[in-house]
């Protein structure tokens, strides 16, 4: 596609990238159909291909954002089914990222919005501060009806109360920094990141993951001085602010690998993941850029670490549990990762189901349900939806957000690192029916027969 | 570069007033006006031309539809339909005085009906959006552009879309019962029906392949089918792009109808491999992908046939596909074709002639030689069986010199093509891009006999202005004005 930078624009090495980008776009349209917010609203200005445009004619003018603009860029999940969509290979992930900041820099947001932001980048990436968070929304819950529905901050705060786990867990075991030793002979060393929100939505997740690979031979180092993978400032367009999380995090596991030696960087929160791999990118104009490739090169999703060790399971699911498969935008999209989580759920033995249009998202994509209540509300309620007709016992991700996000229905969410471990010899996940529920809802012999679901 | 007529003065002196029309009609939902809002919607898959429009709507019934219309024909104001903005001939190209209505929010299927074997479907449906709606069931729709995914069955109609199996079933014309139309001045047609043809004249034959010039379709009644048994593609690979030519005229020749017959040429071969991964022979000049189908037997017989009329034109190899994931790969790589040239070239134009395939060695030799002539890079990738060429002149937008070269090519492509008996559009449309070639197809006399069926249905010209028809002579204006005979 043709673009229209002036060759100082193009000294600037932000928009040398973006121009690139902008070019390599053919603007064939196809990138509109998986889109979920073109899907939802049917107009181009809420489609891949029209946020491009609108991102091109923001940089070419180098005007600042204007309210429009920033209005459609923020209703940009970031899911990235653009990418996997597109068949030029645009780089939509960069050039969203990069416009988020240039929004951030020149766009003066309403005061409600700009201090919304303020407080979600200030407390979400600090489990201490998140955890005194959820608990005083637990208070707040009392006042919910007590805020308006009409305004969008009536929606959003109504919508963090909503998303708050009902009872708040106590300090996590990966909240500090530690070595979780390998059972018998140790066959690798790896970092987890223990990140920030998850530990405290969902501290089981960690427990499952550190449980399964100590058990299968693996040394896990909660590394000091690595907190939050830095995606949850980097989406708001705190640039500054993303790349501090992601400079301590590089630097932390650059010493555990000087320290003990490092075969990877895991992360059992895909949104996470998807930034680890990008660190190279992030962090490329800064001393420490040969540091930050390697470690985007560590970077694993626990379900391909656990396809690299060859994991097996030791127990059979109880007869009649059906889960259903949700795939994460930042796992299948961000990551590329389709086939691992699937195929180590099915090697578990369980019977798993997916919903009909796996590639669209359920509205979670980090602080977007907060911030875009409406549309995360529209999306999930159409998620759900292609859940609901196959009748599983579970939703099962490897996401927490999206396990949020799915959460509050009949069918309680998991990740899939937790029911991994179950079968594996962990604890029974006790989110699930009991066993005696799901015979008594599905007996064996319906299973073959209901018209409804897609057995995978 | 292209010329577009001169506004209507009067109606950029009423811009504010049109505004609130358009919002008092729609009740102030789906009306774009912000021109930041209205940037995304100057262009459509031919980015190269590029005009913004005085405001778009997005109806949400057919009922909307019926009163933008008829509020555009009081106010003299011209309109410029839109589906999902795919067009490759800037079939979707705005003007500065016209209101896009945008199809897109109009997605719903209304009725699937197996017993009859039709579904009823909005025109904001995607082409894709209807197989998916019936392939549970076992039923297809048979018409598929490469731009199935995204590209809707309001936009197919408007250019008659073909597709790669529309080699076995036919074109959109082929597969269409009835149209919901909204003329120009409101009035709401039922043409067709539910079933194969109709009392009267051929209404549906006149409309569809239209380009919107006759009026906006907001239903379609399409007809479905029972998909075929099983389904095997095959790819051939050869040393030169003539060859191949020549297999596809020896197979076509021979009475053989594949489901689909694809050519692709080295560069597309290259771009798609790299997006689809999908086991392409790198090291041919060009490559056909042959589909059969129905029971194993019959794909066996047919594939056997096809590699013998293959064997006679000392092919690199002939593979064939042995999975369902390995057919799903090969059409993945073909069908995001156009879009993966975008990793070879910022820009490319995309021709669309249509020729006897007797003539498809010459033509092919005839396009490598204007590409060494112009310095442009060409890659061909078309709907053999057909002899529905694109060849993709690949050049850089960001260089007027490159583009008016392309411009020129693509031109001699298309004189080309009508010489050796064949047509300028097969599918995209005559657009606004090649609108001015129309006069190398059809004589002054046939040019205004068609104007005049425009003329019946869009008496003032409002619908899709300056498209298809060349514009008049020395006024850069189109309609009426120019029209000494119009009604």
């Amino acid at each position: 596609m043709q673009t229209n930078f002036t060759l100082d624009q193009l000294a600037d090495p932000n928009i040398a990238v973006a121009d690139k980008i902008l070019r390599s776009c053919v603007h064939c349209g196809f990138c509109t159909a998986t889109c979920p917010t073109f899907v939802t609203v049917g107009d181009e200005d809420d489609s891949p291909r029209g946020r491009i445009y609108l991102i091109k004619d923001m940089l070419e003018t180098g005007a600042p954002a204007s309210t429009p603009v920033a209005f459609h860029l923020d209703r940009c999940l970031s899911c990235l089914a653009c990418m996997t969509t597109c068949p030029s290979g645009v780089d939509y992930m960069h050039l969203i990222d990069y416009a988020r900041v240039r929004v951030e820099e020149t766009y003066e947001r309403p005061a409600h919005d700009r201090a919304l932001r303020a407080v979600l980048a200030a407390v979400l990436p600090y489990p201490a501060r998140m955890r005194a968070a959820l608990r005083a929304a637990s208070l707040g819950r009392s006042v919910r009806g007590m805020i308006g529905t009409r305004g969008m901050l009536g929606q959003r705060l109504r919508a963090m109360l909503d998303l708050a786990p009902g009872a708040v867990a106590g300090r996590s075991s990966t909240e500090r920094p530690g070595v979780f030793k390998a059972a018998g002979t140790r066959r690798a060393r790896v970092a987890l990141l223990a990140g920030c929100a998850q530990q405290v939505i969902d501290p089981g997740i960690h427990d499952a993951t550190i449980r399964l690979l100590t058990r299968m031979g693996v040394e896990v180092v909660v590394a000091k001085g690595a907190g939050c993978c830095g995606a949850l400032t980097h989406h708001l367009g705190k640039h500054d602010a993303a790349l501090a999380f992601a400079r301590a995090n590089v630097a932390a596991w650059t010493r555990e690998i000087g320290a003990g030696g490092l075969d990877a960087v895991v992360t059992d929160t895909s949104g996470c993941g998807t930034v680890l791999k990008d660190y190279g990118f992030l962090l490329r104009d800064t001393p420490e850029s040969a540091d930050a490739a390697r470690i985007a090169d560590l970077a694993v999703d626990i379900s391909e670490l656990l396809m690299r060790l060859a994991y097996q399971p030791s127990l059979t699911p109880p007869p009649g549990l059906v889960i259903a498969y949700h795939a994460a935008c930042s796992l299948q999209h961000g990551q590329r990762v389709t086939e691992a989580p699937k195929a180590l759920l099915r090697r578990a033995g369980f019977t798993m189901v997916e919903p009909r249009d796996p590639h669209l998202c359920c509205g979670s994509a980090g602080t977007y349900n907060i911030l875009q209540p409406e549309m995360a509300g529209r999306l999930r309620a159409r998620k759900l939806d292609t859940i609901a007709p196959l009748k599983p016992d579970a939703i099962v991700g490897g996401n927490v957000g999206c396990l949020t996000q799915l959460s509050g229905t009949a069918i309680p969410t998991i990740h899939t690192v937790v029911m991994l471990d179950w079968m594996a010899g962990g604890p029974r996940p006790d989110r699930l029916p009991s066993d005696a529920a799901i015979a008594a809802t599905r007996p064996a012999a319906a299973l073959a027969q209901d018209p409804e679901a897609t057995w995978s | 570069m292209i010329t577009l007529p001169k506004p209507k003065p009067d109606v950029l002196a009423r811009r504010d007033a049109v505004h609130e029309g358009l919002r008092a009609i729609m009740q102030d939902r789906g009306v774009i006006t912000d021109p930041a809002r209205l940037k995304p919607y100057e262009t459509d898959g031919l980015s190269a031309y590029r005009q913004m429009p005085l405001a778009v709507v997005l109806p949400e019934t057919t009922e909307q539809v019926a009163a933008v219309l008829r509020f555009c024909h009081q106010n003299g104001v011209r309109v410029v339909p839109r589906g999902a903005g795919t067009s490759l001939a800037g079939g979707a190209l705005p003007l500065e005085d016209a209101v896009v209505i945008g199809m897109m929010r109009m997605n719903r299927i209304v009725e699937v009906n197996y017993r009859d074997r039709y579904a009823v479907v909005q025109a904001g449906v995607t082409n894709l959006g209807i197989t998916k709606a019936v392939e549970a069931d076992g039923f297809f729709y048979a018409p598929d552009p490469s731009s199935q995914l995204a590209c809707m069955i309001g936009g197919n109609i408007g250019m008659n879309s073909g597709g790669a199996h529309c080699l076995k079933y036919g074109v959109t014309a082929n597969n269409v019962l009835g149209i919901k139309l909204v003329t120009i001045e409101g009035e709401i047609l039922e043409l067709g029906g539910t079933h194969l043809d109709t009392a009267g004249y051929d209404w549906l034959g006149i409309v569809i392949g239209s380009e919107g010039q006759l009026g906006i379709a907001t239903e379609i009644t399409v007809r479905i089918l029972r998909a075929p048994e099983g389904t095997r593609a095959m790819l051939a690979a050869f040393d030169g792009n003539e060859v191949a030519g020549a297999c596809v005229d020896a197979i076509i020749s021979s009475g053989i109808i594949p489901v689909a017959l694809e050519f692709m040429d080295r560069p597309a071969i290259h771009a798609c491999e790299a997006f689809a991964h999908a086991g392409y022979p790198l090291d041919a000049e060009a490559m056909l992908i042959i589909e059969v189908e129905g029971s194993v037997a019959e794909q066996d017989w047919l594939l056997g046939q096809i590699k013998e009329i293959c064997a006679r034109f000392n092919p690199i190899s002939l593979k064939v596909s042995q999975s369902a994931e390995e057919s799903a790969a090969i059409w993945k790589g073909r069908k995001g074709a156009f879009g993966a040239v975008g990793r070879i070239s910022p820009d490319y134009l995309c021709m669309d002639g249509t020729i006897p395939t007797s003539t498809l060695p010459l033509v092919l030799r005839r396009i490598g030689e204007m590409s060494a002539q112009y310095g442009l890079q060409v890659a061909n990738i078309f709907h053999a069986g057909d002899g529905n060429l694109h060849p993709l002149i690949m050049f850089d937008a960001n260089d007027p010199t490159s583009m008016h070269k392309a411009e020129a090519f693509g031109a001699d492509v298309l004189r080309l093509c009508v010489e050796v008996g064949g047509c300028l559009t097969g599918e995209h449309g005559v657009g606004v891009e090649k609108r001015d070639l129309m006069s190398v197809q059809f004589t002054e006399i046939e040019l205004e006999a068609q104007r005049r069926v425009k003329s019946a249905f869009d008496p003032e010209w409002l619908l899709n202005t300056a498209k298809v028809f060349p514009l008049q002579a020395g006024t850069a204006s189109a309609g009426p004005d120019a029209l000494p005979h119009a009604a």
